[in-house]
């Protein structure tokens, strides 16, 4: 082969190099662009809700009330006929199916809803309000366009009446979609309009200020000790290398560990954050003992030796000088190692998480679920509803976590200091 | 610094005062079975504002039986669910640890349904059929073979002429137990069962074995999953609980067995062949203890729960006979226990 044609081979080759590593950039890109369309255009459903105006006439007579009642004994009182008189007003009826059926258009916290509108708004007692009331999870999926209603009524939820009733109050714009309060602020539920993430948020949040609280001194000391203070033996290199090992343990195992040591010997109670943050820092310390080990390591050696030359103590030099200069990159390890915790599922469902849990937790020591535990527990119910919500869920999760990734990145770049 | 110390403090005060308290919210575990219905009335029962509303775990029939009978006292959960009666080695353990006082409550029936997309032919099988399109060895002229059949017609002539394509199970889940012991126990042919008591083997487990030729696909255990799977593809075959089938009727339908299709009527005189009862287990120790439990019992026995007009039987449990239903009350009533020995 003459050099020219050597040449171009390697031209050519360098070329195809080029070609492959551009090509796998734009496969990983349309991927995640994918998986990204497939979330959002799921679950955006979710963030809105549908509701529908219900004329109720509070009349104090009927409801058997006094005249000024306190919140207390209008929460006492019963407005079960009141409400069901109201919604039985909203479409004639003939027949207790037919009654029925118009219900069932309705969340069945509609007597709920009445109740707490009137202690909110008391100037509407013996006055007719109009109330947006929550419609059932059928309605809402069939208003978001994902029911199939072109169906024979017997493979519908929805019957031919209520699809009747549907068409009569959009043509009342008697519909609306809102924006839904209730995905922040409730607990789960099995009714998916009324479902939301309230109780797994601040479930994460309690674990993630456990797992922090556990794990971010003990992982600063170990790692300021191992790099200043402690001699280089065999002892000390034992220890590192099964740091290194135990960053790269399953988490399964870590939540092994918590079933058999938290929950088995300890008695701690089951499904709490507090277990899953202790867990979740057994699991997380490796992960941040060693960018904290490379931010102390990477803090040149003349800072120390100029601190020791004027007179300053070890420790001193340490406090004053090292760590310090090391904070941005311990943070920000800190942060990426959260942001793994709260993305974790799997030792969560050993130690009991995955439970449905209604009341919003007031404490780490009150049973709750977690945001990635929250999907995994709606992925598997049978109501469509769920299908949006446990996207949605997704779409808040991947939020935090882009979050606290881009806080890090931040921390980094505007802090972190370059010794050239 | 003082301040994040006082936080701190306050913290861990929290955390150690409220572990300390009684546990004054009823925990469920057990059957992912049961847990759909479990949670629609601890739901209910929670916006009575009487009670905390209960948390309920879902780990399995199993899996519950364990944590429910490892002992006495708040540390472990108040009742567990279960899709099928407990067994005696449960009772047994129930017994050495000390839970010697258990109520059983049936709720109601549940029919496993062995389904496929609306876009395909109505289909029908015998329980035989079932058995041969899914056992890893069948029967041909009086002797063991691995499974030969590749389409439906290859095992009746009256089958349509299809690529044999189910999804099924995982082994751990409690549709499988109950799919192998009333299709794969039941459909298993005499011939078959005689063999493998010839081999000195266990014609029940060996009957329940399924192939692994690709034909049956194990399909994970989430039955939301297996229905979208067969919503699209129109071939393929699936089992799993009734109220699956109520709730995704637009994309689904179910075969016949036996030429009798499922509905709650079927269901509940069992006339509907794949049909078994659904329960959950009450520590009557911790009645009183830990606030509730008693009317927790009472909400979910009661007519408009689990009553032919109650709420469950919108989201597919099949209430039960009449008579049935007056003793179960009675039991959740007068805590009447069940015989552990």
């Amino acid at each position: 082969m003459s050099k020219e044609e050597l040449l171009k081979k390697r031209y050519r080759a360098e070329k195809r190099f080029k070609f492959y590593g551009l090509t796998s950039v734009i496969l990983a890109i349309l991927f995640v662009l994918f998986l990204v369309n497939v979330i959002f255009s799921k679950g955006k459903g979710a963030f809105s809700r549908t509701t529908i105006s219900v004329e109720v006439d509070f009349n104090t007579e009927k409801l058997e009330l006094k005249n000024n009642p306190t919140n207390k004994e209008i929460q006492d009182t019963d407005f079960y006929d009141l409400s069901i008189e109201s919604l039985l007003n909203v479409y004639k009826t003939n027949g207790l199916k037919e009654e029925k059926d118009l219900i069932r258009i309705f969340s069945p916290d509609y007597e709920i809803e009445i109740k707490n509108f009137i202690i909110e708004n008391k100037g509407f007692l013996n006055k007719t309000a109009i109330i947006e009331l929550t419609a059932s999870d059928d309605i809402d999926q069939l208003n978001k366009g994902n029911y199939p209603r072109h169906l024979p009524e017997e493979r519908r939820r929805i019957s031919d009446f209520q699809l009747l009733i549907y068409d009569k109050l959009v043509e009342d714009n008697k519909i609306q979609k809102t924006f839904n309060t209730f995905l922040f602020t409730n607990g789960d539920s099995r009714d998916p309009e009324l479902a939301g993430v309230g109780g797994s948020l601040l479930g994460s949040f309690f674990t993630i200020i456990v797992t922090l609280l556990l794990s971010f001194p003990i992982a600063i000391l170990a790692s300021i000790y191992l790099e200043e203070f402690a001699p280089k033996n065999r002892i000390t290199d034992f220890i590192e290398i099964n740091i290194n090992n135990l960053a790269a343990v399953p988490s399964i195992v870590f939540g092994l560990l918590g079933l058999g040591i938290l929950l088995g010997t300890f008695d701690f109670p089951r499904s709490t954050p507090l277990v899953a943050g202790i867990t979740l820092a057994l699991m997380t310390l490796p992960r941040i003992i060693i960018p904290c080990r490379a931010s102390l390591k990477a803090v040149p050696p003349s800072i120390r030796e100029g601190a020791l030359a004027v007179g300053a103590s070890k420790v001193q030099s340490v406090t004053h000088h090292v760590v310090p200069l090391a904070i941005p990159g311990t943070l920000s390890g800190t942060i990426i190692g959260l942001a793994q915790a709260l993305g974790e599922t799997a030792p969560l469902i050993l130690i009991g998480m995955v439970a449905f849990v209604v009341d919003l937790p007031s404490s780490p020591v009150d049973p709750s679920a977690s945001l990635p535990v929250q999907v995994y527990l709606w992925s598997e119910q049978a109501e469509r509803g769920f299908v949006e919500k446990t996207s949605a869920t997704i779409m808040i999760l991947l939020t935090f976590l882009i979050t606290m990734n881009a806080f890090a990145v931040y921390l980094r770049q505007k802090f972190e200091r370059r010794w050239s | 610094m003082k301040k994040i110390k006082i936080i701190l403090l306050a913290f861990a005060a929290m955390i150690f005062t409220s572990t300390a308290q009684a546990r004054d919210q009823i925990k469920i575990v057990g059957s992912s079975t049961v847990y759909p219905y479990a949670t629609v009335v601890a739901e209910k029962f929670g916006k009575g504002g009487k009670f905390k509303t209960p948390v309920i775990e879902s780990t399995g029939t199993g899996g519950g039986m364990k944590l429910f009978c490892a002992g006495v006292g708040t540390g472990h959960p108040d009742i567990t669910n279960a899709s099928r009666a407990i067994k005696s080695k449960e009772k047994a353990l129930c017994e050495k640890n000390g839970v010697k006082d258990i109520v059983e409550i049936v709720v109601g029936n549940d029919g496993i349904t062995f389904s496929h997309s609306v876009k395909a032919k109505d289909a029908n099988f015998t329980k035989e059929q079932l058995w041969r399109a899914l056992a890893a060895k069948v029967d041909i002229d009086g002797k063991l073979v691995e499974n030969p059949y590749k389409k439906w017609s290859d095992i009746d002539k009256g089958l349509p002429s299809e690529k044999i394509e189910i999804l099924i199970a995982p082994p751990t889940s409690g549709t499988r137990d109950a799919w192998n012991s009333l299709v794969m126990g039941k459909g298993c042919t005499k011939t078959a069962k005689s063999l493998y008591e010839a081999d000195g083997k266990k014609a029940k487990k060996e009957c329940a074995k399924m192939r692994e030729d690709g034909y049956a696909v194990e399909a994970g255990e989430n039955d939301t999953l297996i229905v979208q799977k067969l919503a699209a593809n129109p071939s393929a075959f699936g089992f799993f609980g009734y109220s699956y089938l109520v709730a995704n009727k637009d994309k689904i339908k179910a075969a016949g067995i036996n030429g009798v299709q499922p509905s709650l009527e079927g269901i509940q005189d069992y006339s509907y062949p794949i049909a078994r009862p659904l329960f959950f287990y009450v520590k009557k120790a911790h009645i009183g203890v830990v606030p509730g439990i008693q009317e927790f019992m009472k909400e979910f026995t009661s007519k408009k729960s689990m009553g032919s007009r109650g709420y469950l039987t919108d989201i597919g449990l099949v209430p039960l006979a009449s008579d049935k239903y007056k003793t179960v009350r009675t039991a959740a009533t007068d805590l009447t226990t069940i015989k552990i020995k």
